[in-house]
């Protein structure tokens, strides 16, 4: 377990300040927020990499906040890799076991493991210059999983990468947790992300923690203007996802469905981009496959657009302009049809 | 534009590519024809007969090992600071970056004497390198500390940038993945950098050896091959100087480009 009690660092041009939060033993952290919010200092100086100026670090029951980063067994995993370029690919994984001086046995068989665990053994004689974005980061884990850290910290691993090695990875970081128990702290500014991976989500912005809680708490409930700025940027749902009726694949969401393009099945979340709904005063004819009644329960101005909840329910979040929203005489408690495609919907 | 094509007719596509060639020429040849001149106005004879002068072989020999015990010295104190700079942000930093380079900015023989004022023995550094038996005035040491004087910023600026080249966060993950600092360094920064500092000393050996000012006053003797080829030209005038000078051209030219070969091996462009 990793306690953070109080911690306050110096960013130059602001403050983190009075940070505390605890992982436990096993457990998927999120540290979620927007870029420029300290989030890859937070997690340097849990690590011992950038200086504390108050507050205390606690790892199992002892304080590290002083301890040299050599000492303190918490591995690293940068967003682009940060591989020893003048080290071939088994070089940089057996980095940290040859400072440990074992023997080569030992190192052969702990590299012959993490090669399968992440199945890259055909990568081991190559330099780091010659590999892919997915490659590199799969090889940055097996590099940290080598000296078996107590703790992963992960800063933005995944936002690199191309989305098809994304959702790649993102399984890779999954299944690596689940596989090792391992205790892990990724920060992200992708909501999506984080809600596909962590157990627990702490939203920082404003230099401090905003709200702790899990996926459903952050985005059910927000705390904060904040919060739910962050969090309701997206309609984001979870349900399990199975052959519909037709050829399409559904997911269902409270009492209804939804068609969704995905060869996924099983439990799992769905997101629609606001920006992705067409409204409606009456039905529309057209090749999409979701067409959904509701009422607006809530009108955002934004200047030149609205951002509208319209209650199914669930609450969708809607995007129009300032000319649809006048023309169709929007307002609240009027009675709308959303429209979006099964191909819009992110399944993840 | 296509790289394939000959550098002439590149060159020639353009009026400002032209004339950009032109002026390029004549910066070239002003550099170029003076050493080649040197070099083949003496009969391959003369030179040979040059080379088999003790006093010229002495000198030149002089001037090799005294400028690379400036570089070793300079290496040793250099490179951490270089480090430093590169690493950490302080106050005061840019003044300390500005004075590293007043030597190559000032005349070498008013260096000479700052030097005489810190070394000669009735000074302090003077008297106490005294008593371990170093003197400075007329001697090796001497000759190495005015080297090492008017050539220590092109090692320093040198290996800084090879360092400011090297990712921080190379060194961070080496120390999650249980290295000290010091196995940081001889690991991970050390091997990113060696190409910037043996750059930095090849550099700062050549500016050795060709040092004339700082060297005449504070070791006039015994004779490196820059001195003996002006003590030449001083007494015995231009037809006796330049055999020793086109020599000490030719061998500074041959480990000159061979070191930077070595250097820049295997290196991407």
């Amino acid at each position: 377990m990793i306690e953070i009690k109080g911690l306050s660092v110096d960013l130059g041009d602001f403050l983190l300040k009075d940070i505390t939060f605890e992982v436990k033993q096993g457990e998927y952290y999120i540290i979620l927020g927007p870029t420029g919010a300290g989030k890859t200092v937070l997690l340097e100086s849990i690590a011992g990499l950038y200086p504390v100026k108050k507050g205390e670090i606690w790892l199992n029951g002892k304080e590290i906040t002083n301890l040299e980063p050599e000492k303190r067994g918490i591995g690293v995993v940068y967003q682009d890799y940060v591989l020893f370029p003048h080290l071939s690919v088994k070089e940089n994984i057996a980095f940290g076991l040859r400072l440990r001086g074992q023997p080569r046995e030992e190192i052969e068989a702990t590299i012959g493991w993490l090669v399968e665990l992440l199945n890259i053994s055909h990568l081991l004689e190559r330099k780091p210059d010659t590999l892919s974005g997915g490659e590199s980061q799969k090889v940055a884990l097996a590099r940290a999983l080598s000296v078996k850290p107590k703790v992963l910290l992960l800063d933005e691993p995944l936002s690199a990468l191309d989305p098809e090695t994304r959702e790649d990875i993102q399984h890779e970081l999954r299944r690596i947790h689940e596989r090792l128990n391992m205790t892990v702290i990724q920060v992200t500014h992708d909501f999506e992300e984080a809600v596909a991976l962590g157990n627990r989500i702490a939203v920082i912005g404003e230099g401090r923690i905003m709200q702790v809680g899990t996926s459903e708490q952050i985005f059910r409930q927000p705390n904060s203007e904040f919060v739910a700025r962050f969090a309701m940027s997206r309609n984001i749902f979870s349900g399990e996802v199975h052959d519909g009726d037709e050829e399409c694949a559904v997911i269902d969401v409270g009492d209804m469905q939804i068609a969704v393009a995905s060869e996924l099945r099983g439990k799992f979340h769905a997101s629609i981009r606001p920006e992705d709904i067409l409204i409606s005063t009456e039905p529309l004819k057209s090749s999409a496959r979701n067409c959904l009644h509701g009422a607006i329960s809530r009108v955002d101005n934004r200047g030149a657009t609205f951002l509208l909840t319209v209650t199914v329910p669930p609450d969708f979040i809607c995007l129009v302009t300032r000319r649809s929203f006048e023309e169709m005489e929007l307002g609240e408690g009027k009675e709308v049809y959303l429209t979006f495609k099964a191909s819009a919907v992110h399944v993840f | 534009m296509s790289n394939r094509l000959p550098l002439l007719r590149r060159l020639l596509a353009n009026k400002m590519t032209l004339t950009f060639a032109l002026l390029a020429l004549v910066i070239m040849l002003f550099v170029f024809v003076p050493l080649a001149k040197t070099i083949f106005s003496s009969s391959p004879a003369t030179l040979f007969d040059t080379l088999l002068d003790g006093q010229v072989r002495g000198a030149i020999w002089l001037s090799i090992y005294t400028a690379l015990l400036a570089t070793l010295v300079g290496t040793v104190f250099g490179v951490p600071l270089a480090y430093i700079l590169a690493r950490f942000d302080f106050p005061g930093k840019r003044t300390i970056e500005g004075l590293i380079d007043v030597p190559i900015v000032i005349p070498h023989t008013a260096a000479g004497i700052a030097l005489l004022f810190v070394f000669g023995r009735n000074f302090f550094a003077g008297k106490a390198f005294n008593l371990i038996g170093i003197n400075f005035v007329d001697s090796v040491a001497g000759i190495v500390i005015a080297m090492l004087f008017v050539s220590i910023p092109f090692l320093i600026d040198s290996a800084k940038e090879g360092f400011k080249a090297v990712d921080v966060r190379l060194e961070k993950v080496s120390r999650t993945l249980g290295a000290s600092p010091w196995q940081t360094f001889f690991r991970v920064t050390l091997p990113l950098a060696w190409r910037s500092i043996l750059a930095g000393n090849i550099m700062m050996w050549a500016r050795g050896i060709s040092e004339f000012g700082a060297v005449m006053i504070l070791a006039y003797h015994p004779m490196v091959a820059s001195i003996l080829v002006a003590d030449r030209f001083e007494a015995y005038g231009l037809d006796y100087a330049r055999p020793a000078a086109a020599l000490l051209i030719l061998v500074c030219l041959i480990i000159f480009i061979g070191l930077r070969a070595f250097t820049y091996r295997g290196a991407k462009a």
